[in-house]
């Protein structure tokens, strides 16, 4: 059998809006645990500071906080507050929802950033989102700090951090 | 180690469509026919079977090894799934590898299926769950802005142009041309995939493999079932693979290191001190196109920051001096996940048998790499194999 003689061809669109379909919507919830560490990180996210471990054996300030060392495995040697300001390691510019639908012409531009937070090891980043700038004007190595919501409103989630704005 | 020679001595691959009227399991017995025919082997003399599938999210079927089962010609013997991801491709041959080098059977078939289309309102919605649930999905995560941070990262490291990158998609999409399973093979210039939508800066939508539907398969024997199949067997002469941290912020994006220790690992295996030398044609994952040139570096073919200009050079081309992806690559066959790794394996089978058509390389290689990555820039994993 050569692969001219396989018959898989693939629906045209015609024939795939006339095809008969059955779907299917999971109506799945998922209640995650934080776990230890993380709970950590979320509880001093809610009083507008960021957490990092701690570890004596590598030395390492790390984002996000963790409760164990995976490079020396060993339990890792407490926590301490990091600024909420930092480096943009880099960035994109997103015209598109997580479904790969189009944002609007008039929506405003997701701008998805990876941070080197300060007071951490150096490479420590997290993912987050940059605001209140002109994506055109965005560069890597820019500084940019945390905008928090409002104490009230914080919840203990990644979302506190608003997003990051250059300073 | 006292580990057996193991040859693949058949292979079978489907065409890459974007929606297969074909289940998983019907588009998994057409691959494994053939593959079985070319061998010249039938079912009941297979021993053992490994399936590699992508996450079951795409086809909305769980256990979907155990489902896939009767079309990989599974029924009652060792069956497993094996998954790394999108390496899983690349691993599944491996694994294959490990069930006949230890000893543990003498054959042993590969079938790597996937089924995309069945995802809506697009497959890509689907990776949604890879990003950390706790501090990564609150800020509503699209597969792409991983890849866009990696691809500026990239660029900005080596001071590289989107002009830079979008030849390897111009390259791959024109060499796909020749490929019997290819779903997207065009003639696209320079222009085309620089001016395509832009999905997510520096990304546009031709940097990007198609999501696809698409069934691989490859019979592995041992050295003596081999003698007696084939004049022609090409040998598994090195594996690797190797897995970084999921807390993918806090590396580097501009090199893969995993896919280099997954490479090293091979090469060792294979007797290779000198990859740039010594490997004659390369299949490295191209789902973006930066991707092949990340990859390429992380293979050890050139020096880091150097495949971007090879490639303007037409080093890689398939008339080159080292051959990439002259299958055309996820970005011109199609990138059914698992089965795009197996079916890059495939092509350095046909490449060394000189039986690639008019996708054959000049120079009668004799060594040939190829590699697939996957999940949150995390994974690598490689084959050498050798005629």
């Amino acid at each position: 059998m050569k692969i001219e003689q396989v018959p898989v061809k693939g629906l045209t669109s015609e024939e795939y809006d006339k095809a008969v379909k059955i779907s299917w919507k999971p109506k799945l919830q998922y209640a995650w645990d934080n776990g230890i560490a993380i709970g950590k990180y979320l509880q001093a996210l809610k009083e507008g500071k960021i957490l990092a471990s701690l570890c004596h054996g590598c030395g390492r300030t790390m984002l996000p906080a963790r409760s164990f060392c995976e490079l020396c495995w060993r339990p890792t040697d407490g926590e301490t507050y990091v600024e909420d300001t930092g480096v943009v390691n880099t960035f994109a510019i997103c015209h598109v929802n997580w479904d790969a639908s189009r944002l609007k012409p008039d929506e405003p531009r997701h701008i998805p950033a990876v941070i080197e937070i300060n007071g951490a090891s150096s490479g420590q980043g997290i993912m987050h989102v940059l605001g209140n700038v002109n994506p055109a004007d965005v560069k890597i190595g820019m500084k940019v700090r945390a905008v928090w919501k409002p104490a009230g409103e914080r919840e203990g989630s990644i979302t506190d951090i608003k997003y990051f704005e250059p300073y | 180690m006292g580990l057996r020679k193991v040859a693949i001595v058949g292979a079978g691959i489907t065409k890459f469509v974007r929606r297969a009227e074909e289940t998983g399991q019907e588009m998994s017995y057409l691959a494994v026919k053939m593959a079985l025919d070319q061998a010249g082997l039938k079912l009941k003399d297979v021993e053992m079977v490994t399936v590699g599938s992508a996450p079951d999210a795409f086809d909305g079927v769980h256990m979907k090894g155990e489902y896939l089962l009767s079309g990989a010609g599974g029924n009652n013997k060792q069956y497993i799934r094996n998954f790394v991801g999108g390496g899983t491709g690349v691993f599944a041959p491996i694994h294959g590898w490990m069930h006949v080098a230890s000893g543990a059977c003498d054959v042993c078939l590969v079938v790597c299926s996937e089924k995309m289309s069945s995802c809506h309102p697009h497959p890509q919605g689907a990776f949604l769950t890879i990003f950390d649930h706790t501090t990564e999905q609150p800020l509503k995560p699209t597969l792409i802005w991983i890849f866009a941070l990696e691809m500026r990262r990239y660029m900005e490291t080596y001071g590289l142009t989107r002009a830079d990158i979008a030849r390897v998609s111009v390259k791959n999409k024109n060499n796909a041309i020749d490929h019997p399973s290819a779903q997207v093979a065009e003639k696209v210039t320079l222009e085309d995939v620089l001016n395509s939508e832009v999905l997510a800066e520096p990304v546009h939508r031709l940097d990007i493999s198609p999501a696809s539907d698409g069934a691989a398969a490859v019979v592995l024997v041992s050295e003596e079932v081999a003698k007696r199949l084939t004049d022609k067997p090409v040998w598994i002469a090195g594996v690797g693979w190797n897995l970084d941290t999921a807390y993918w912020a806090t590396k580097d994006l501009y090199y893969p290191r995993y896919v280099e220790k997954a490479a090293r690992m091979a090469y060792e295996m294979a007797g290779i001190s000198e990859p740039q030398k010594e490997i004659h044609v390369a299949e490295p994952y191209d789902p973006f196109d930066y991707k092949e040139l990340h990859h390429m570096e992380g293979l050890l073919l050139c020096d880091r920051g150097e495949a971007a200009r090879l490639t303007a050079e037409g080093y890689t081309a398939r008339s080159g001096n080292l051959p990439v992806c002259p299958s055309g690559g996820a970005l011109g066959v199609g990138n059914p996940i698992s089965a795009t790794g197996l079916m890059k394996v495939i092509e350095i089978f046909l490449q060394l048998r000189e039986e690639a058509g008019k996708r054959q390389v000049p120079g009668k290689p004799k060594v040939g790499v190829a590699q697939a990555w996957g999940d949150l820039m995390q994974v690598g994993t490689v084959i050498v194999l050798r005629r």
